[in-house]
């Protein structure tokens, strides 16, 4: 295992802790006094009507679906761009740089397509109204 | 008998990498010192917010406790502890006190992968990075954990049992999820330049290439803006809207379990512009000048460069606390159509952009480093800047209320306004 991954360790572990300390510690100094009404859902000094858990807008539904299909996507580009130099470039780089007339158009063209496929299906939703809220 | 050879050549020359031991002890140093240093940070944050807006607004603001008010956030602390805490009838109780833990945890380890100075000489340890974890998945580990914080604002407003919380829950993580594409997107030009995730890589790359933000200024500007609605911060802080949902997905919550979500909310604000820094303004780059971006490696360049980062960090907080003070609040669907149809096909235009023009560069055989390569991607960038600001106006991006009415019926109202004096202000 890579080394630099133990601080973060650390890092996760204090601030746990923390948490823990903040939410434990204030639920043992609190005075609790409860009463009926303070002890209703707030809403706005009305009697609550009903349960809040109703149904919702089908919207966040399609919103939830699209972002796992756009951030997949921006996944798959973080690793292309930070490899972009070596795709490229037809043989491997020396000192980090391409050698003159090596270029290749894979690396762009690769994602030329995949960004053309996934440009179809925006285009689809967008004109389906699915990013229409109103 | 190597090992013990390897650690005096350390003791000798503290311009090499520490052991295993002594990385792992100085690991935890960092980490302590620096999740205090952080906690402090967030804590005068929401003094600075309070300050800044009364300057803002002409008034004095919270000026009392301590010289200045600077004792104010100890004061807060204290007082959130004592103060009861409201469980009210028909929560889900496990998930309402976990939610607040599951928004403070992500937020306070985001920022560990940023570097904030030059690598720091311990005679007798070794060179010792200024940076909590310098993960070679980088970038990457922020936008994973930082997408973790949406659970904790979701479960807040879903376990509340609350109209207000449920709403301003569901808001949040659509508005949450719908700006992480955009600001994962925007990045993705600054990896094609640097060629790494790692954000000491980023930050190298800067050195040797200039700022980002000349190179790539619309993926900063398209990250920033994400910045801005990923923290739920005005203009995008729809979630907690208080003149439509109270206080949104933390309505219920009192008490210290109520203080971790504004911890969390400026916990998040110091990471945004801590990425923003790193990815666009050079991180702990000082401009003008290579001495701090060469060995050896001295504890001046150290202080210094952490001073700079420090500053420009500074700058971008008070420029969050000065856009809550200054703009007014989107509509939801404004919101939902800037995020979608704006920000998301500009980004992918503007990787198509840069990665077509770094291709062309290299075929041209031009030196990363060199005043020509840098001298054409300014160019592309101010012609992308201009066409962007100049065709792409606020009035086309975002429509005002009355672009939903039929033209008709604008008219009309337009009639009735000028017929009451509405417009002149004759009337009153």
């Amino acid at each position: 295992m890579d080394r630099n991954y133990i601080p973060v360790l650390f890092l996760l572990g204090i601030a746990v802790l923390t948490a823990v300390a903040i939410i434990g510690l204030s639920h043992l100094v609190m005075r609790s006094r409860p009463t009926p009404v303070k002890q209703q859902p707030y809403e706005s000094g009305m009697p609550p009507l009903g349960d809040a858990r109703e149904r919702f807008s089908i919207k966040f539904y399609m919103v939830a679906m699209l972002f796992i299909v756009f951030d997949i996507e921006t996944v798959f580009m973080i690793p292309w761009a930070a490899y972009y130099r070596q795709l490229s470039c037809a043989v491997p780089l020396v000192g980090g740089a391409c050698p003159a007339g090596q270029i290749s158009f894979f690396g762009l063209g690769e994602m030329l397509v995949f960004m053309a496929i996934l440009l179809a299906g925006f285009v689809y939703v967008w004109k389906k109204g699915a990013l229409q809220w109103d | 008998m190597t090992h013990a050879m390897s650690l005096l050549l350390q003791a000798a020359n503290p311009q090499l990498p520490p052991t295993d031991g002594m990385f792992i002890l100085f690991g935890l140093i960092k980490a302590g010192a620096a999740f205090g240093i952080y906690m402090l940070c967030v804590a005068y944050t929401t003094l600075a917010e309070r300050r800044v807006a009364a300057w803002i607004q002409d008034r004095l603001g919270p000026n009392r406790v301590g010289w200045e008010g600077f004792l104010q956030p100890i004061a807060d602390g204290v007082k959130n502890f004592m103060k009861e805490e409201s469980m009210p009838g028909g929560v889900n109780k496990a998930l309402f006190i976990l939610a607040p833990a599951l928004a403070f945890v992500p937020a306070m380890i985001t920022w560990a992968v940023i570097p904030f100075a030059s690598p720091l000489p311990v005679p007798g340890v070794g060179l010792i990075d200024m940076v909590v974890a310098d993960l070679p998945v980088g970038f990457l580990f922020t936008l994973a954990i930082s997408s973790l914080g949406v659970y904790g604002v979701t479960i807040a407003g879903w376990s509340s049992n609350n109209k207000y919380a449920l709403l301003g829950g569901l808001r949040a993580s659509a508005q949450m999820i719908s700006y992480e594409i955009a600001m994962g997107m925007s990045t993705v030009c600054v990896l094609l330049l640097a060629g790494n995730v790692n954000l000491s890589a980023v930050v190298s790359q800067q050195q040797a290439q200039g700022w980002n933000v000349l190179l790539l200024t619309l993926a900063f500007f398209i990250f920033a803006v994400a910045a801005l609605a990923e923290t739920n911060r005005v203009p995008f802080d729809l979630p907690e809207a208080e003149s439509e949902l109270i206080a949104g997905y933390h309505a219920e919550y009192s008490s210290m379990r109520y203080s971790m979500f504004p911890l969390a909310e400026y916990a998040n604000i110091i990471t945004s512009s801590s990425l923003i820094v790193a990815l666009f303004f050079g991180g702990w780059d000082i401009p003008f000048t290579t001495w701090d971006n060469l060995p050896p490696w001295t504890i001046t360049k150290t202080l210094a460069t952490m001073g700079m980062y420090v500053s420009k960090v500074m700058f971008f907080v008070f420029a969050f606390i000065w856009l809550r003070w200054t703009v007014p609040r989107f509509r939801y669907d404004q919101l939902m159509s800037l995020g979608w149809k704006v920000l998301l096909p500009m980004a992918l235009l503007y990787i198509t952009a840069v990665a077509s023009m770094v291709l062309a560069l290299d075929y041209a055989a031009l030196a990363r480093e060199g005043m020509a390569f840098r001298g054409a991607m300014l160019g592309m960038n101010l012609v992308f800047v201009v066409l962007v600001f100049w065709v792409l106006d606020r009035g086309r991006i975002i429509s005002p209320a009355f672009s939903r009415l039929e033209r008709e019926r604008v008219n009309r109202l337009r009639a009735v306004a000028e017929r009451s004096d509405l417009l002149t202000g004759k009337g009153a």
